[in-house]
């Protein structure tokens, strides 16, 4: 594959295992990809070791053993960096919006002040300019009363409100690169799509990198520009968001074949025969 | 196989000035052998419904009658028997130190019931699962294996009616694709009458006749499948729901 310009990210051969009662268990094998200014989705059931790819590029698995050959942002190679560093990075370079905001904003603390806390971690700024910063971020992710919800309590927020104010915590450092780890499968169809209007903007205007982890096949072929399936921690296939329709690994196709579909038939949905094979990846997927 | 028809069920939850109706005023029949959806956004009262319906929320007003007889009438045993229910989450629907045998057993032991080792097995078979199975214990089961035991638990009693609270929507989609083709193929071998909730309304037009979409507790409109392809629902709410589904489906 081309590699795209102005690369923000660039992994080789990265692999992660956990550790067990009876050594070491590979979660993900041998993962290969680069990140530009552009939307790349990572698809798999789940155990396929997705979410674990996006943790381990913020280095958040402390029990677990990373490899790579690369694994380099912004030419800083990020495993020989020291934990003080990574949190340089963390939140303010490199950034993670988590599945369910219900579980990920803190409870008992104000969203405005914890979309604020992102920004006077990482900027020397008084607590009024991280106040105005947090405003006007609020404001950028469609939120029409930004004084009002600043004031809220995460239990006092709907859902697809909270995943916005996540959005904006995440994107208040300007960050290179946003990991969404499932960002709108705990929200209702109506805003889901309204969500990653949202994101989609903000990542576009920005010239953001997203890695989008995401379950459903269809939402990332519909929002990101490329795609890695992953299939037992490793990518089967990459192709272009547009071309899903010609995917070649059996895989893949099974997945886009399991959907059901508004105004599809109703003959048995095919159901994925698996087979060892699978698991070797297409050549030049990795 | 029964009928159900729902008229005039409400509830309300809390007391005095702080109670909150949840549900006005619900009203709706489902034909024997039906498969009726009920679609709508979280906290709209679809899942409400059937836990009205089973009485596993009891202070309900309103009358449920399944097959010409009030819920309400049965005595326990024969209510069981007549209507059971699948939950959403089968990592929390299934006792973790109870084996898949014990899971299915119990049932069998407070119907009273005959020839259990033969039941147990039959409703093995029935979703699909090998009979060794009957010693595993939940956390020994993948996900969908999970739900086609809590499946094989609705169905050993025999019920008319299944309420199915969104059956598949803690799965992948391959596994969902497994679980509904169960549903279906049960469905038609043995007419069962299903009550389905679910957000997706692509799972929705894939397995149901007719539903109903709910919005704050109230039913807004209740629509055929074929609505779904042209969008020929007449409520704003509704239209709304489905296109954005739609969108949502073929996107971009």
């Amino acid at each position: 594959m081309v590699l795209p310009h102005d690369t923000i990210l660039d992994v080789g051969k990265l692999s992660v295992s956990y550790r067990s009662d009876t050594g070491y268990v590979d979660a993900v094998r041998n993962i290969s990809f680069s990140l530009g200014r552009e939307k790349l989705g990572i698809v798999g059931e789940s155990g396929s070791g997705k979410s674990t790819v996006g943790r381990a590029l913020l280095r958040l698995l402390p029990t677990a053993r990373i490899t790579a050959d690369r694994l380099d942002f912004q030419g800083q190679p990020l495993l020989e960096l020291s934990e003080k560093q990574m949190l340089d990075i963390r939140g303010r370079r490199m950034s993670m919006i988590l599945q369910d905001p219900k579980f990920s904003l803190n409870p008992i603390r104000r969203v405005g002040d914890q979309v604020a806390e992102a920004y006077l971690i990482h900027f020397k700024c008084s607590k009024a300019e991280a106040r105005a910063k947090a405003m006007s971020m609020l404001e950028a992710v469609q939120i029409r009363d930004p004084q009002r919800v600043y004031d809220l309590y995460p239990h006092e927020v709907s859902g697809g409100m909270g995943q916005r104010i996540m959005i904006a915590m995440m994107l208040l450092t300007d960050p290179d690169v946003v990991i969404a780890d499932e960002p709108t499968s705990a929200l209702d169809v109506t805003v889901r799509l309204q969500v990653l209007g949202i994101l989609d903007d903000l990542v576009s205007q920005r010239g953001i990198g997203l890695i989008m982890i995401s379950h459903d096949l269809n939402l990332v072929r519909n929002f990101c520009d490329r795609v890695l399936i992953m299939y037992a921690g490793q990518v089967v296939e990459s192709l272009k968001a547009s071309e899903m329709e010609s995917a070649r690994h059996p895989y893949t196709q099974g997945l886009l074949a399991a959907q059901p579909r508004i105004g599809g038939s109703r003959a048995p949905l095919s159901v994925l025969d698996r087979k060892p094979e699978w698991e070797i990846p297409l050549e030049g997927a990795a | 196989m029964k009928s159900v028809e729902v008229t005039n069920l409400g509830i309300a939850l809390g007391h005095g000035a702080k109670a909150v109706n949840i549900l006005p005023d619900v009203s709706f029949t489902v034909e024997q052998g039906e498969c009726f959806g009920l679609v709508g956004e979280s906290g709209s009262g679809k899942s409400t419904v059937l836990r009205c319906i089973s009485l596993l929320l009891e202070h309900w007003r309103g009358t449920v009658k399944i097959g010409g007889a009030s819920v309400r009438d049965m005595g326990v045993i024969e209510r069981c028997r007549t209507v059971q229910m699948v939950f959403q989450d089968p990592y929390g629907s299934l006792h973790p130190r109870h084996s898949v045998r014990t899971v299915l057993y119990e049932p069998l032991r407070i119907h009273n019931l005959d020839r259990r080792q033969e039941r147990m097995e039959q409703a093995l078979r029935d979703v699909g699962l090998p009979i060794s199975f009957l010693d595993r214990f939940p956390h020994q089961l993948s996900g969908g294996q999970r739900q086609r035991v809590a499946i094989a638990r609705a169905l050993i009693l025999e019920p008319d009616v299944l309420l199915l609270d969104e059956p598949t929507s803690a799965l992948d989609v391959s596994v969902q694709a497994e679980i509904l083709n169960l549903l279906s193929d049960l469905r038609a071998r043995r007419g069962y009458t299903y009550i389905l909730v679910s957000h997706d309304l692509a799972v929705v037009d894939y397995m149901c006749d007719r539903f109903a979409v709910m919005r704050s507790g109230e039913i807004v409109e209740v629509l055929d499948r074929a609505a779904l392809e042209n969008n020929s629902a007449t409520h704003d709410y509704a239209r709304e729901l489905i296109s954005a589904s739609i969108a949502y489906d073929r996107a971009s």
